[in-house]
């Protein structure tokens, strides 16, 4: 089937199975392996991206569910400067080994569009579908905060 | 006049080297990687944990469209030279039987592989592995390591009876002499203890999943392997050993990996199949691990039953400790499989005296997923039962368990180099010290009096306070040792320090970072020691082309011995510049001091830079008589001793009585892990380690059905916590215990967290409700096993 994808602002006319999940359209037909898989059960979100603004972990979506539809991966958030939450996730050490981390901040991203000034409780809540394994999530905590603060 | 000396990089915290690319979604790790005619490769895998392979029938699945093979264990007859390694045979007669990557005749755990199908995609291998037709015949299947042991137990290997492959005994094999023999002490001592622990199985769950990709050059005979491994030397060799590839022509590369935990402390059989396949196909091969199949193909942590007992005087005063361990193996050894267990042996005594010690370890094969290094590796286990049995003597001699802990703790003027009751000699500690700043912190008689009122007041909630005073031996390790061990090889890390005529400089090292900031911490260190900027440096590790012969990353050994290869490195560069500078000079050696990057005739505004000397060196112009071109040094460094970290934590919880629901409210951390680099780093490893803790003492634990089907073998059933369930943590730090092992008084810090944090849950949760004569609660203390301990000491 050939759909239209809006990657990052770049149109992308694709040719996929009906059964190609987004997740592979976009690391192995677009090259943006920013994207991480973690898991196979839709758990983790490893491989959260943006769809029409919205966090969706790419792995529980088809490709062809996402036709004309606008999608923001890790590769583009950032917008000529880091996004905020980019930034105050390299401040604050709200990484260690990066794998979760580009859905982690996707997430997170998404959630301040909701909740501008966040409490920690709602930033926990907030990123419960985002597992990482590395930081204790202490920091990331810190970071969503810093961000938030930061506008 | 003396110059001053700037370290402006030592205990700051700059921006991680590492980030720009992981929080921008560059980086590459394994999977990202697919070159032009990659095949794909697909492991069949028995679906039984216990099983005869009566035959197995490819000809569907070679059939199926893209489909370029499909192999069995006889198809690849000689593509094997040697069966899967295990490098740690801990006693003389112990049993290893070979195991080949791909099984032929018998599955011994559900998960091990049976078959292999390459295709051109990855989607047309999986639809062909579904149709590769196995004729099993199922066999009871045993799980438990003291079930496995018992007569009449479902046998794994026709010589190996009762499944036991090694009985390891400190009294006969510990190479230093224990403290004395604690089986008279136990027959007469006025107070004795004796606790019973499970330790389930644990699955360690990085990230990234596992992933190699090899690509051949087949007429050259050279292989380049990159793969998602925190090992990449030691996955050479041991290659080397299994497919006969000359370890001179195979180079294996660590990309971005996405987090280890010892996982990834491994040569898997996959790594052996795809190497092989590449040599067969002659194109690049490719295989990634979803997460499914990691949890059944990744090596497990933990598994074992222990049974602790302590001997005491009335007081409390600690006299002896015998400990009984018996270990869950999984189906067969692989890299470091037995020695686990013993990697704890030393430390069941905990930060306390005795006059007595002894442990014995029986390692038992199992129908599951084999076992190896999880974060802490043998030292949880034995913190977790030296400070659950701290507790219990505390409650029997009914002193607060803060003081005895304090009462029978090494003293800090012990140091340095006290013999601990295992026979270690410890460098350094001051115990004491943290449990004091850790009481202070937590305002801990103010905890005792609020528990003191809710339960007089019995209110549904009550409150728990556990402690865990904790120490552990890391820096592995020094060679010498672990050849009295008994492990195959050094554990030594080498670096090389080059100084580039332009005066930015390489460093290329043995150990390899995922996750841990090596890039970061190396390049504080080594700026400040030569006196360049943080920038200047750059760290080149996780490549077997490029680097040094390193023995790689585990055992929270990359600063303290990896760190210290890097700093002698540079002191070797300072000295070949000392030269260069004093010839350029025209004065003595001695007569230079070295601060701030410059050499400085003493007393005079006469320098020379190092930067100047590496590009003297460079052109070698005027160099002195003899003296080699060029600015840089090698370092290999075999530690002497192991560091030794040691800390206090606590942990408050409040616990439902009506539900059992446990609730973390305070984690707070005293750790002593030496000399401070960047404490951002630090504290990160510190929050990490305490969370995985926290998940093995609350959340995690793998679950076996009847037939030996792992039915937690998910992520939605296997419960790696999440924000929501994870609390803020109070970390602190005790700096007056520095390594006087080695040069810049580092230690580890990457696995404390886990080591120290089970006890500190479960001893918290159990003193929430001791007082209704709950005991013990086993781990993970979930809900449901909390209310039914409550339940059972009501009756």
């Amino acid at each position: 089937m050939r759909i239209t994808l809006t990657v990052n602002g770049r149109a992308h006319e694709v040719d996929v199975e009906p059964r190609d999940l987004l997740v592979y359209v976009l690391r192995e037909r677009l090259g943006l392996t920013g994207t991480n898989i973690g898991c196979d059960t839709s758990t983790c979100g490893s491989c959260t991206v943006h769809v029409d603004g919205e966090s969706i972990k790419s792995c529980t979506l088809l490709a062809v569910q996402c036709d004309g539809r606008a999608i923001t991966t890790i590769e583009g958030l950032a917008n000529g400067a880091l996004h905020p939450v980019q930034e105050a996730f390299t401040s604050e050490h709200a990484l260690q080994c990066g794998f979760c981390t580009p859905g982690m901040i996707m997430a997170a991203a998404s959630r301040l569009n909701e909740v501008k000034d966040p409490t920690e409780e709602q930033i926990r809540e907030g990123l419960e579908g985002n597992l990482c394994r590395c930081t204790g999530y202490h920091n990331i905590v810190k970071a969503v905060q810093k961000a938030a603060a930061a506008g | 006049m003396a110059t001053t000396e700037h370290r402006p990089n030592i205990g700051a915290t700059p921006r991680r080297k590492e980030d720009p690319e992981l929080i921008t979604g560059e980086a590459r790790y394994t999977e990202d990687l697919t070159p032009p005619r990659t095949a794909h490769v697909v492991m069949v895998r028995s679906p039984f944990a216990h099983a005869n392979i009566r035959g197995i029938d490819t000809a569907a699945a070679k059939a199926h469209p893209g489909v370029s093979d499909v192999l069995t264990a006889a198809d690849l007859e000689g593509a094997f030279a040697a069966p899967l390694v295990c490098a740690w045979p801990i006693v003389d007669d112990i049993k290893i039987p070979p195991v080949y990557p791909v099984e032929g005749t018998r599955a011994r755990y559900a998960g091990q592989i049976v078959a292999v199908v390459v295709a051109d995609s990855r989607a047309a291998a999986q639809d062909a592995a579904e149709l590769v037709e196995v004729d099993y015949d199922p066999l009871p299947a045993v799980i438990d390591p003291e079930e496995a042991m018992a007569d009449g137990a479902p046998q794994l290997f026709d010589d190996v009876p009762n499944n036991v492959t090694y009985h390891w005994r400190s009294k006969e094999h510990s190479p230093v002499p224990s403290a004395g023999d604690p089986d008279p002490i136990m027959a007469s001592a006025p107070v004795v203890v004796k606790e019973r622990f499970r330790l389930e199985r644990l699955v360690p769950n990085a990230m990234e999943p596992r992933s190699i990709l090899v690509e051949p050059n087949a007429s050259q005979g050279e292989y380049v392997m990159t793969s998602a491994t925190q090992i990449p030397h030691i996955v050479r060799t041991v290659l080397t050993l299994i497919t006969g590839v000359p370890e001179a022509k195979l180079r294996v590369i660590a990309p971005a990996v996405g987090g280890g935990f010892g996982s990834k402390l491994q040569v898997y059989a996959e790594d052996a199949i795809c190497l092989a396949l590449a040599r067969r196909l002659g194109r690049p091969v490719k295989w990634t691990a979803d997460r499914t199949e990691e949890f059944v193909s990744v090596h497990h942590g933990r598994d074992q039953w222990q049974e602790i007992e302590l001997a005491a005087d009335a007081d409390g005063k600690l006299r002896a400790v015998r400990v009984r361990i018996v270990a869950g193996m999984g189906a067969h050894h692989l890299l470091l499989t037995p020695g686990i267990p013993m990697l704890g042996a030393w430390l069941y005594g905990g930060c306390y005296t005795a006059d007595a010690y002894s442990v014995e370890i029986i390692g038992v094969f199992t129908n599951n997923t084999p076992t190896d290094a999880y974060r802490g590796a043998g030292r949880p286990e034995a913190t977790y039962a030296i400070e659950r049995a701290m507790d219990a003597l505390a409650r029997k001699v009914g002193k607060d368990p803060a003081e005895l802990r304090r009462m029978n703790m090494i003293p800090t003027d012990a140091f340095p180099n006290y013999t601990i009751m295992s026979g270690l000699s410890v460098d350094s500690g001051d115990y004491t010290g943290s449990l004091d700043k850790l009481l202070a912190t937590l305002d801990y008689q103010g905890l005792r009096r609020e528990q003191a009122a809710r339960r007089a007041s019995g209110a549904a909630r009550q409150l728990g306070i556990g402690l865990s005073t904790w120490i552990e031996m890391c820096g592995l390790a020094p060679s010498r040792v672990a050849g009295a061990l008994k492990l195959v090889c050094g554990l030594w890390e080498a670096c090389t320090v080059k100084v580039m005529p332009t005066g930015t400089i390489q460093v290329m090292i043995g150990v390899t970072a995922h996750g841990q900031g090596h890039e970061t911490t190396f390049s504080q260190m080594l700026a400040d020691q030569l006196g360049v900027d943080y920038d200047d440096v750059q760290i080149i590790a996780g490549d077997t082309l490029t680097v040094p012969f390193g023995m790689d990353t585990y055992g929270s050994r990359s600063l303290a011995v990896g760190g210290i290869a890097m700093h002698n490195a540079g002191e070797k560069v300072i000295a070949k510049a000392r030269g260069i500078a004093a010839h350029t000079l025209e004065c003595a050696e001695e007569d230079l001091e070295f601060a701030n990057g410059s050499f400085t005739v003493k007393g005079t505004d006469r320098s020379f830079g190092i930067k100047e000397a590496a590009f003297a060196a460079w052109t070698a112009h005027n160099l002195p008589d003899g003296m080699e071109p060029g600015l840089e040094a090698t370092y290999v460094y075999d530690p002497p001793n192991f560091s030794w970290p040691g800390g206090a934590h606590a942990c408050v919880t409040e616990v439902d009585t009506h539900t059992g629901a446990v609730k973390i409210l305070r984690y707070v951390s005293v750790d002593d892990c030496g000399v401070i680099i960047n404490p951002q780093i630090v504290e990160g490893q510190v929050h990490g380690g305490v969370a995985q803790g926290i998940a093995e003492a609350l959340f995690e634990g793998a679950q076996y059905d009847e037939a030996g089907n792992l039915v937690t073998g998910t992520m939605t059933t296997y419960l790696v916590p999440s924000a929501a369930e994870m609390p803020s943590f109070e970390v602190l730090n005790n700096p007056n215990a520095p390594s006087p092992t080695n040069p810049l008084g580092v230690k580890g810090i990457g696995e404390a967290g886990t080591i120290a944090s089970p006890p500190a849950v479960i001893n918290s949760v159990v003193d929430a409700l001791s007082h209704l004569g709950v005991t013990n609660v086993e781990r993970p203390a979930t809900p449901e096993r909390v209310w039914r301990a409550i339940q059972e000491a009501g009756q």
